[in-house]
């Protein structure tokens, strides 16, 4: 089986939104990344030491944030190994309430596009609670 | 304790080779929220041209991570843990990484930069594979606090 390639560079336009989606996360999604990536630091866990260290809450990890907001971009491409660079600035944190979670949204848009390269840059807008908490927020795709 | 400027250029000896499974890479798929069968199924990977199954893009923070605690645990690095936020990442990759995959990381401090109380470290992981080719650098931008 084959995976067909379902887009093509010239079929992209700067600007097209090329993918949306809502993450929810929970105490249990941030106990469960900080298990995979080895990152056990406790002010992902423990509201006793993120309050003593003057965060407003318990904070997803922003490698969490950062690894959830590619996979948008990722099924629209339908291969991950077609993210070529990848990179993010950490603006603001998202506090995951021990009851109610947070809710993170990514909206995908086509940034630029380089036809000599065969590439494309995607830019994500990632919010929650309306303010956005990554900046410069770039995934370059290889189409060759 | 400030952040000490004469980091800048300093290299750091390879780490250990780190020997990516498939069951990691699921794992961390799963964490990340990645549902691509290419990341979780060995037959998608194969039909698609690769040895196994791919990890996600920013996977190869899990072999970073020597990198960055060799950092810390430099004696003369004036980088204290609680006082470090992560300002920016990137990863630059030249193949992706795939499940079988044995690989090495290198660390060099690019920069020390004071702003204001603050110091900004960017700290350049290379990480190779076996045969000694470039797969992929992870950059870090830490942001440490000082002194109050």
């Amino acid at each position: 089986m084959a995976v067909a390639a379902v887009h093509t560079l010239a079929s992209l336009t700067v600007g097209d939104e090329i993918a949306t989606e809502t993450y929810h996360l929970d105490r249990g999604n941030l106990v469960r990344y900080a298990g995979a990536s080895g990152d056990f630091n406790a002010i992902h866990y423990r509201d006793d030491i993120a309050t003593e260290v003057g965060l407003p809450g318990v904070l997803a990890h922003g490698m969490l944030t950062m690894g959830l907001s590619v996979q948008p971009v990722v099924d629209w491409i339908g291969d991950p190994g077609r993210v070529v660079d990848y990179q993010v600035k950490f603006t603001r944190p998202v506090v995951v309430d021990p009851k109610t979670g947070a809710t993170v949204s990514v909206s995908a848009k086509v940034g630029a596009i380089d036809a000599e390269a065969n590439t494309a840059r995607i830019d994500l807008t990632v919010t929650y609670e309306e303010a956005t908490v990554l900046g410069k927020a770039q995934v370059q795709l290889t189409f060759a | 304790m400030a952040v000490n400027p004469e980091l800048t250029g300093r290299t750091f000896p390879p780490t250990a080779p780190y020997l990516v499974g498939r069951e990691k890479i699921r794992e961390f798929s799963r964490a990340v929220f990645a549902t691509n069968p290419i990341n979780l199924d060995p037959a998608a990977a194969q039909a698609a041209g690769y040895a196994d199954v791919v990890a996600p893009p920013t996977f190869a923070v899990v072999i970073q991570e020597g990198t960055l605690a060799q950092l810390l645990a430099e004696p003369d690095s004036g980088i204290e843990l609680t006082r470090v936020v992560h300002g920016s990442q990137q990863f630059s990759y030249s193949r992706p990484i795939v499940a079988g995959d044995e690989l090495v990381a290198q660390l060099s401090v690019d920069s020390v930069k004071t702003l204001g109380a603050n110091a900004m470290v960017t700290a350049v992981s290379t990480i190779t594979d076996a045969s000694g080719a470039h797969v992929v650098t992870a950059t870090s931008m830490l942001v440490v606090g000082g002194d109050n």
